[in-house]
């Protein structure tokens, strides 16, 4: 009875539901001390001198270290795979404290004390005297000859171009007869929000270090811990408990090389950092901002001729994932609508900002509202039909991609785009809604949006497994693909029940709680790529476990292994399918057996050499109160080929999640920055407009489900993809109810307002009367 | 873990009085949803606390001898809006404390609190300040009303002076009877938000419906407090129910608002919003009134 493709209730549920799961602050001691981090108050300078004197004399204070302090090591924090080419690695450009501060909120000093309260004191009572410098806020002006330079290895603070060019571009508009429509859009800095601040606390066992965390990748950290330190990998041990959502903030190392060495300066006592969620939002990671500008010559009869793309990506202040994000923006320009003659460039800067890093959709969420808003202003300018310009000149049926040899094998974008259509009388209300007048006026946008799971061949994909039979023939399950709350544990049990052949899911006790002592090899949860890449060594460690299985089978039966098999738990005779004996009864037998007693278990490494698209697209309705400048979405649908559904529950519960962030990047989500002083104006949940569900329609989740052809369980990428379409296809809903085309986000009141004046929707308030 | 250096319960009204006297340094503190939010940002951390929030005797609506219908000051925004007397004689007051924050802090906080903070955004504000309240106060030598008007200093300062706490809120007869009002918060999000501008609304109709007997309207974050908008009202008073007056008294309070430019809004959208708001919340007020236009 197959366990994969049912909608079976979570390993894990009963335990979060209940509040019996363990996170990390559950785990910790509560006579742990606790650390708290001193700040910089300046955008860019020197730390001149740090005075501890009134702070060391608040009761409870233990230790004070500042940046003057810490070993001079500067390390990588990128939740990326180690590269053995040193030309691969990940950029390493900060130390533990730093004492060049280069953006409001980087980390001078620390903290610890016996309380919170001590800890807080102690913090506010450090005197930082600085040297301040120019800074810069913006990747553009950042550029620019004699604009301040961050790290002096990058003398104009490009961290990283990198290029695309097929064709004669150049030659190409040449063309007679060529339409040119040349815009820019820009996306703003947003943060994860996961409810679940950054936390983690350390300490020494024997000579080694521990440290408990939340993060998605307890291996990677492991090795950055190392290297942050100067200590070899193996004596450090990350342990990963249950964690409250990461979103690619913790696909990077964040404090935990801190915690670390805040425990060895106080003899390995445990030291708990616990970030605060105002922290959270400035120290830790946030989704690049970007500036996008994008030219197409296009025929009169709705076909490219050639295209120009730059993509300029705010970095702030550290590397973390650096280039990579704004070059996965970048590669889908040309694979999305296939053009002859293609110029891209796509440029990181270092600016004085919080730091940019992983954060759901890795780049996708920033290119496919510029791509896709770029899309419609073509068909406006040119009076074609959108919805009949992709269908004409999206990635066609049987398309490769030469660089990772991905294959759209079904027609994907079509098909999505055909079933959220029918969904959604989206025809024929995108031509009803189009020339409306009055206050209130109703709209309807679609975007597609392109996708691909995993790394390879970017960077290193693997994964390991351990399956462990016990004495009833349940088994337990080990990888190293991290629960970050997005199913992934429940998926692999349903994965890991089949392919060995037991009953029921509940039959694979998942191992939650990653340890990297115990846990084998892998690089945890990150790209949209569990159940993808953990699921080929799953599938290639659970044959092993069978076959050793079918084994002791064959000798406790004296029937032949070909004629066997493990069924539902069982061990049938597949001549007569008779059951011959039960896989309990054999496990007990082979632990407790006098004459040959063996733990039946099964290891094994898959490395991944291949990769999947994942495609898909939104459909959204607003209704849009043009006084009020305000945008409701009324109706909001995501169709997604995401391969086999492992358990469409999930499935579902996954888009709905990724559809929540795609609205409040749409139309709320902004970190701000004084542009006086470069600090976070608006760094809590208060006055950083995360969407509620009260801004929420009834959201929608379809599936089209083509078996992916290269993958185990015939799935592939659905953690990120559902956030990449929400913002274009309500910015195109808005630009159908009012014909105002909106080209940057958030498009919240403010800006909304602005541009219906521009447009004349609006009369300044002192001049409506006359 | 708070920063507070200590906290003295209040056992009664006269109690609490006594140890204001005895700890002028003291904060106090009713629900906690401001004040502790203060403490953990350090802006109040390390401070001594009175706590009245178990006085159940500021707990609770009725109307008094006087007619006016009488809000315990500590009385929470959830237990405004179910209340039978505030659904009765002023849903709008009832609607706009439902706004605040979401279900738990509107469980926690308490109409008392809100109004003591002097902020300008507090969704109770500009409703109380469209029906004219007034704040009631118990100190050393008895109570004191105050028009809550004059019980806003400016930003963040309210008229409490060191012995006192306040105890109710009353909003007088002349203000609710035959009398319909709406409120109309403009925030950036439908729930868990702070006002970007607030605007409450309400008016009396002649018997036939056809005049504006009276119309009050009153602004949150138009500026540093809550404020009137006395042309706008002038204005309308007198006038026909008709969409050329709702449209005249909007633009009026062009005349007497003031807010500010800041990263939360600019000045041109609140002023636009405010005329907006105007507009809507006198409409909506007329239909509730019985009036049509």
């Amino acid at each position: 009875m197959p366990n994969v493709g049912k909608s079976v209730p979570r390993v894990d549920a009963m335990d979060k539901v209940t509040g019996r799961a363990k996170y990390t602050d559950d785990r910790c001691d509560p006579h742990a001390l606790v650390a708290r981090v001193v700040r910089s108050t300046i955008a860019h300078g020197y730390v001149k001198s740090v005075d501890i004197s009134q702070a060391e004399k608040i009761p409870g204070v233990v230790r004070i270290v500042t940046c003057f302090d810490v070993p001079d090591i500067k390390f990588p924090t990128a939740g990326h795979p180690w590269s053995v080419e040193e030309a691969h690695q990940d950029v390493a450009d900060r130390r533990l404290l730093n004492r060049h501060v280069r953006y409001v909120g980087d980390d001078v000093a620390a903290v610890v004390a016996e309380n919170e309260v001590a800890a807080a004191q102690a913090a506010r009572a450090i005197r930082v005297e600085y040297e301040p410098l120019p800074f810069v806020l913006d990747p553009i002006e950042a550029m620019q000859p004699g604009a301040p330079v961050l790290h002096k290895e990058y003398p104009d603070n490009v961290l990283k171009h990198t290029s695309i060019r097929q064709g004669d571009y150049q030659t190409a508009i040449q063309e007679p007869g060529l339409i040119c429509v040349d815009k820019w859009y820009e996306v703003p800095t947003v943060q994860h929000c996961h409810i679940e601040n950054f936390i983690c606390y350390a300490y020494g066992e024997g000579d080694r270090i521990v440290i408990v965390s939340s993060t998605q990748i307890p291996h990677i950290v492991r090795r950055t811990v190392g290297q942050a330190l100067g200590l070899p990998w193996g004596k450090v041990r990350i342990i990963k408990p249950y964690i409250g959502g990461g979103f690619g903030n913790k696909q990077d190392t964040l404090y935990e090389p801190l915690c670390a060495y805040l425990s060895l300066q106080v003899g390995g006592r445990q030291v708990k950092l616990d970030v605060p969620r105002e922290d959270t939002f400035v120290s830790n990671r946030v989704r690049h901002a970007e500036k996008i500008h994008i030219i197409s010559w296009v025929r009169p009869d709705g076909t490219y001729a050639a295209r120009k793309l730059e993509m300029y990506s705010n970095q702030g202040a550290y590397a973390s994932h650096g280039h990579s994000i704004v070059a996965k923006g970048m590669g889908a320009f040309p694979q999305m609508y296939p053009c002859p003659n293609i110029e891209a460039d796509s440029y990181t800067v270092y600016t004085n900002r919080s730091v940019a890093g992983a954060m759901r959709g890795y780049g996708i969420p920033q290119a496919m509202f510029a791509f896709e808003s770029h899309t419609e202003d073509v068909c406006r300018r040119l009076g074609l039909d959108s919805l009949a310009f992709r269908h004409k000149n999206i990635m066609p049926k049987g398309y490769v991609d030469g660089f990772s040899k991905n294959e759209n094998y079904f027609d994907s974008f079509n098909q999505c785009m055909d079933k959220a259509v029918a969904e959604t009388d989206y025809v024929r209300k995108h031509a009803a809604y189009a020339h409306q007048t009055g206050e209130v006026r109703r709209g309807i946008g679609i975007a597609p949006f392109w996708y691909n799971t995993a790394v390879w061949p970017i960077s290193l994909e693997h994964s390991s497994c351990r399956m462990v039979l016990n004495q009833d023939g349940s088994i337990q399950l080990q990888v190293a693909e991290t629960e970050i709350g997005q199913g992934a544990d429940t998926a692999y049990a349903q994965m890991a029940a089949d392919v060995v052949g037991l009953a029921y899911y509940t039959d694979v006790h998942v191992q939650s709680c990653q340890d990297t002592d115990v846990t084998p090899f892998g690089l945890g949860a990150y790209a949209s790529r569990q159940t993808y890449t953990a699921g080929f060594a799953i599938r290639q460690t659970g044959l092993i476990l069978r076959d050793k299985i079918l084994d002791y089978a064959s000798e406790m039966t004296r029937m032949p292994k070909y004629n066997l098999d493990l069924m539902d738990g069982e061990i049938v005779r597949t001549t007569d399918g008779r059951v011959l004996l039960k896989l309990a009864d054999l496990a007990t037998e082979a632990f407790y057996s006098l004459t040959h007693s063996v733990h039946i278990t099964a290891e094994s490494t898959y490395q991944t050499k291949s990769n999947a698209y994942s495609f898909g697209c939104c459909v959204a309705e607003v209704e849009v109160d043009i006084p009020l400048c305000k945008v409701k979405v009324t109706d909001l649908l995501n169709i997604h080929d995401c391969g086999k559904l492992i358990n469409p529950a999930l499935a579902e519960a996954q888009v709905h999640g990724g559809m929540s962030m795609g609205i409040g990047y749409a139309l709320s989500e902004q970190l701000l920055f004084d542009p006086k002083t470069g600090r976070a104006l608006n760094n809590n949940l208060l006055d950083y407009k995360l969407s509620t569900t009260m801004d929420h329609p009834h959201l929608r989740a379809m599936f089209i489900e083509n078996y992916e052809p290269t993958s185990a369980f015939g799935t592939k990428a659905l953690g990120e993809p559902p956030t990449c379409p929400v913002a274009p296809a309500i910015r195109n809903a808005i630009l159908n109810a009012t014909g105002v085309e909106v080209d940057s986000l958030p498009m919240n009141p403010h800006v909304l307002y602005r541009r219906f004046c521009q447009e004349g929707l609006i009369a300044d308030p002192w001049t409506k009367e006359g | 873990m708070y920063d507070i250096k200590a906290l003295y319960e209040a056992e009664s009204t006269a109690h609490a009085v006594q140890l204001r006297l005895e700890h002028p340094e003291a904060q106090i503190i009713a629900g906690g949803s401001d004040v502790l939010v203060q403490v953990r940002e350090g802006k109040r951390a390390g401070k001594a606390l009175i706590s009245i929030y178990m006085l159940d005797e500021l707990r609770g609506i009725r109307i008094d001898d006087e007619g006016n219908l009488r809000i315990g000051s500590l009385t929470s925004f959830s237990h405004i809006t179910k209340d039978p007397l505030i659904q009765q004689y002023i849903p709008a007051l009832g609607e706009a404390v439902d706004m605040v924050g979401g279900p738990q802090i509107r469980n926690i906080g308490t109409i008392g609190g809100n109004t003591c903070n002097g902020v300008t955004s507090a969704d109770s504000a500009s409703t109380l300040h469209a029906y004219e309240a007034i704040i009631e106060l118990t100190g050393a030598n008895g109570i004191r009303r105050v028009p809550i008007k004059d019980f806003y200093l400016r930003a963040g300062q309210t008229d409490i002076r060191p012995d006192e706490i306040q105890t109710a809120i009353l909003i007088p007869q002349d203000s609710y009877k035959d009398t319909a009002g709406y409120y109309f918060k403009y925030a950036m999000r439908n729930a868990m938000d702070i006002a970007t501008t607030g605007c409450s609304v309400n008016c009396r109709l002649s018997p036939d419906k056809g005049t504006f007997e009276r119309v009050r309207i009153a602004y949150g974050v138009a500026g540093p407090v809550p404020m009137r908008a006395p042309t706008a009202e002038a204005m309308a008073a007198g006038k026909p129910v008709s969409r050329e007056t709702v449209q005249a008294f909007a633009q009026a309070v062009l005349q007497d608002i003031n807010p500010r430019d800041s990263w939360r809004a600019s000045r041109a959208l609140r002023q636009h919003i405010a005329v907006e708001l105007a507009s809507r919340c006198l409409t909506e007020s007329v239909h509730r009134a019985g009036g049509a236009l």
